[in-house]
């Protein structure tokens, strides 16, 4: 795996990001700055962290999503390359036009930080293989503006065509929206674009892969992703 | 727009917050009229809150140094060394005026401060912790301030990108009208590479970093000095506004340039702003300091000396670089998009000279600024010590079952879900226990270090007997580490008391001191940081005495840490400490027999370290499964956390006959810990007590899915849960009819 973490300013999960990258993959990846036009040679991952990218001020994403790296992301991802935005980097590929729809306020208009339960719809993705379709796993969750939305021709597609990756569930997989803590429509916690290659999704998985230090449900996602890679090169 | 060469009128010297005797003080120091600006720089540098001139000749009493402490107060934020070339950087400090006037904000800059002073020393903060005071439930902006100020504390750590890891949260009505937000932040530095606000050097240039200068906050510290009235809410343009985004930027710059080298001191603008940090700089360094404010960046047009020396916008620094290495700090600083400035140089001779448009404003002694800042020794009177109230005289109104239930539905012993789930409290990845025990744990680096952080203070005993209170915030902060298995190494304090003029209040303070003073002598845990916060008082009536305890402990092996849910049945519970049946200021007698009297539970600091000592080491050994410390509540609320903890009920002894059963179950008396250990271990560690004089005693066993007190019917762990959960969210929602 030769992956590329980006970094703009005000995004703060990139350390947490990198750490996991390499304890689940073995390689330490690159660190991207946001002013780059280019992504290192040979990079096969793109993974765009969690944070506060400028500040979230006007909306968030939107800033970083018209970065000079994210040219060099859209070609990227054009040429199928996988791409993974978790929590303010799922905003921003929407923001981006990489991935349909917005993430709006929490229903509760408050940051919530929680353990939370996901349904792994598919496991036939790069980002899911190392998951079993209809498996439930606890990652965490944190943020103010996870509330999925888009109009409704959007859903029935993302529904119609299986990219519904992710969804909030309870402990045995029940989608109620007793957990579903941010209101999202189809309780939808992360999607793949049309093409499968690029995956947004809120939750942290990277916070959850350390024996040590909890629940290790996250891992699945880059041991999966390695795996991947690994076949592909 | 007043001109800098304005008369200064009486009125005006009352206005900057100066009383006469002060203001011919400077006169007698000057020897001559101050300008306006130089009248700004005085009241800024003298008020309560940067001076501590009611504080000092106390607070030189806490104990200060150990083999740890690499700096003690006096500087940004304490140091202690952590081993391994590690050193943990900690402080807390106040906002509490800010957050009541404008909630949000106020609680929002508290934090950008206090990571601000941390990060300042070179360290990388890697944790916030905080001690919050609100008034009562049913006041009428006590629900508007809880949500503003919790918003704010979450807005400000999340996007900042430091996990909030810990903290408490208390009402009381004595904190109508003034709320208390006390705010701590840890970070991690090389041992080798602390930095220091005192400058070094004749000619080097003094750098302008961050945000640019607004007129926000002029005159913050001398409010946060005054009294509050009614009209204390028109005082909102001097609350702060936060940008946690330019913080994070700041932070990461500081952080790459002091890395290369770059820097050889460096001090944040808090209070009072470029005032303080300059001064405080040159003085430290024995230097003096010309500032050319034309070169400061400013957020608007026309800005006065005057109102540029005491702005407190936020997110800034000042630097002195080494020569050699400014267009190096200068090009770290422009990628990350701050403004960066040349705005003076230190000099020769101790003067302070503020040039502004070809015009000298301010020109006055540097040292004398700080040194020479009015000192009081006030008056105090100490209160009258309360009467022991006996456990025989208090007579128990309802069923044990019946007070459990509702005190752990109390709004102070209820769960704090709604407000730290507000907090990004994972960010880092290295949270190893989060909110909800006794300390949070949170992973050094990449191991095996871990420290354990804790803020603590129960402010209903500080004021029934302010010494034995002071003692017993830091015996609780040091039990409370000790409960997760950690070394405890150093406390910083955050004193929040009414208006030191009145000698009451100030025997409060005065007896507070003593007791932390001796708690940290007898437990080795000296005060390396800390901030007073006076004239915590709305229309004459003071807050209670709350001297916010905040500690740090050691775990060398972060995967050793306990926490407080019941692991597994049919394991022994044992309670280690005495208990007599300690009823006076306890939560029982408040929240189920209406009465807030008596004198408060005495800590035996012997006996605290001979207890806390006997428990770290079950707990690092592994004999002990879970471990809580006991507090407010007493025994049966501790039962009750350990068992929704988990989910697993226990079945308890019945209490020993010379202690009237309720006063055994929720009495206070400190120096007490839960442990819980397999049943073939119990023996051993009954045998170990004895020998080394602790008294411990088994009291129950873990197992089934509810909580039975003797004679009473059980209570499942279930319903425990809900009442304990259900009380603030419901508060919240403003679904209590009785508030």
């Amino acid at each position: 795996m030769k992956a590329a973490v980006l970094v703009f300013p005000g995004i703060n999960r990139e350390r947490d990001m990198a750490r996991t990258l390499k304890l689940t993959s073995g390689h330490e990846p690159a660190m991207v700055w946001h002013a780059d036009s280019e992504l290192p040679a040979g990079t096969d991952l793109v993974v765009i962290p969690g944070g506060f990218s400028y500040g979230d001020y006007l909306r968030c994403g939107a800033i970083a999503a018209r970065s000079p790296i994210m040219d060099a992301v859209r070609s990227f991802a054009g040429k199928g390359g996988l791409v993974l935005g978790v929590c303010n980097g799922f905003q921003i590929l929407c923001e981006a036009g990489l991935l349909p729809g917005v993430l709006m306020r929490n229903e509760n208009l408050r940051f919530i930080c929680r353990d939370v339960y996901l349904r792994v719809e598919r496991s036939d993705t790069p980002f899911t293989r190392g998951y079993n379709a209809g498996q439930v796993i606890r990652v965490p969750v944190a943020h103010g503006e996870g509330n999925y939305i888009a109009d409704g021709e959007t859903i029935a597609r993302l529904e119609g065509e299986g990219r519904v990756v992710f969804r909030y569930s309870s402990p045995d997989g029940m989608i109620d929206p007793n957990w579903n803590h941010n209101g999202a429509i189809n309780a939808i916690a992360g999607i793949l674009n049309e093409r499968g290659n690029v995956l947004g999704m809120m939750p942290h998985p990277e916070n959850h892969v350390e024996p040590a230090i909890g629940v290790t449900d996250g891992r699945g996602l880059f041991a999966g992703l390695t795996e991947a890679l690994g076949r592909a090169a | 727009m007043i001109p800098n060469a304005t008369p200064i009128t009486p009125e005006l010297v009352a206005e900057h917050g100066l009383k006469p005797d002060e203001y011919k003080r400077v006169l007698d120091l000057i020897g001559r009229e101050p300008s306006l600006t130089e009248l700004g720089i005085f009241s800024a540098m003298w008020n309560e809150h940067c001076s501590y001139k009611s504080s000092k000749v106390h607070l030189r009493s806490l104990p200060t140094k150990g083999p740890h402490v690499i700096q003690g107060p006096g500087e940004n934020a304490g140091v202690i060394d952590i081993g391994d070339g590690l050193a943990c950087v900690f402080k807390m400090e106040s906002h509490n005026h800010p957050s009541y006037i404008e909630p949000y904000q106020g609680a929002a800059t508290g934090v950008g401060g206090i990571l601000r002073d941390v990060f300042t020393m070179g360290a990388r903060p890697i944790a916030c912790l905080n001690a919050l005071s609100f008034g009562a439930p049913e006041h009428p902006k006590t629900r508007h301030l809880v949500s503003g100020v919790v918003a704010g504390i979450g807005g400000y750590g999340n996007s900042f990108g430091v996990p909030t890891v810990g903290g408490s949260v208390r009402f009381h009505s004595r904190y109508d009208g003034n709320n208390l937000v006390n705010a701590m932040a840890v970070g991690i530095a090389q041992k080798d590479k602390i930095f220091y606000a005192a400058a070094s050097g004749v000619g080097m240039p003094i750098v302008y970093l961050g945000s640019k200068t607004g007129r926000d906050g002029i005159h913050g510290a001398s409010m946060a000095s005054a009294e509050f009235d009614e009209d204390s809410e028109g005082k909102r343009p001097t609350v702060q506004v936060g940008d946690p985004f330019s913080e994070k930027l700041l932070l990461e710059a500081c952080l790459e340039i002091m890395h290369k080298g770059c820097v050889i001191a460096i001090q944040d603008m808090g209070a009072a702003g470029l005032t303080c940090s300059a001064v405080e700089m040159g003085a430290k360094g024995d230097l003096g300091v010309v500032l050319d404010l034309d070169k400061v960046p400013c957020r608007e047009e026309g800005m006065s000396a005057y109102e540029m020396m005491l702005s407190e916008s936020q997110e800034r620094m000042l630097m002195v670089l080494k020569p050699e290495k400014e267009k190096e700090a200068e090009a770290i600083f422009r990628k990350w998009g701050l403004d960066f400035a040349i705005v003076g140089e230190t000099t020769r001779g101790n003067r302070f000279i503020v040039r502004h448009q070809g015009e000298v404003m301010a020109d006055l002694p540097i040292k004398e600024l700080g040194d020479q800042a009015p000192e009081y020794k006030r008056a105090f009177v100490n209160a009258a010590k309360p009467k022991v109230i006996e456990a025989d005289d208090v007579p128990a109104p309802v069923g044990l079952n019946e007070a459990l239930e509702k005190l752990i539905a109390t709004p102070d012993l209820c769960s704090k879900r709604w407000v730290w789930e507000q907090y990004d409290h994972i960010i880092g990845g290295n949270t190893v226990q989060r909110p909800g025990g006794d300390a949070a744990v949170v992973r050094v680096e990449d191991g095996p270090k871990g420290l354990a952080l804790t803020t603590d203070v129960t402010p209903r005993y500080c004021e029934a007997d302010a010494f034995e209170g002071g003692k017993q915030a830091v015996a609780e902060c040091w039990r409370n580490l000790t409960a997760v298995g950690a070394k405890p190494l150093a406390v910083t304090d955050n004193l929040n008391f009414g208006n030191p003029e009145r000698p009451e209040i100030m025997g409060q303070f005065v007896g507070a001191i003593r007791g932390i003073a001796e708690a940290c002598k007898a437990l080795d845990f000296p005060v390396v940081s800390g901030n007073v916060s006076l004239y915590n008082e709305t229309n004459g009536k003071a807050i209670l005495p709350t001297p916010s305890i905040g500690g740090v402990g050691l775990l060398d092996d972060f995967t050793k840490s306990a926490t407080l849910a019941f692991k597994r049945a049919g394991e022994a519970i044992l309670l280690v400490g005495e208990t007599t049946g300690w009823l006076g200021q306890s939560m029982y007698l408040r929240e189920i027999c209406g009465r807030e009297d008596g004198a408060p539970p005495p800590v035996d600091l012997i006996e605290e370290r001979e207890n806390g000592d006997f428990v770290r080491a079950l707990i690092l050994d592994v004999s002990a499964t879970a471990a809580h410390d006991l507090s407010d509540g007493g025994l049966a609320i501790a039962l009750a956390e350990m068992a929704m903890a988990s989910g697993i009920g226990a079945t308890l002894d019945d209490a020993p006959d010379d202690i009237p059963a309720h006063a055994y179950w929720f009495g206070e008396d400190q120096a007490r810990y839960l442990v819980t250990v397999p049943a073939a271990k119990v023996a051993d560690v009954l045998a170990r007590a004895r020998a080394a004089s602790v008294l411990v005693s088994r009291i129950g066993t873990t197992g089934g899915d509810a909580l039975t007190l003797p004679g009473e019917s059980p209570l499942t762990v279930a319903s425990l849960r809900d009442k304990f959960e259900a009380w603030l969210p419901a508060y919240m929602a403003g679904e209590m009819t009785n508030a």
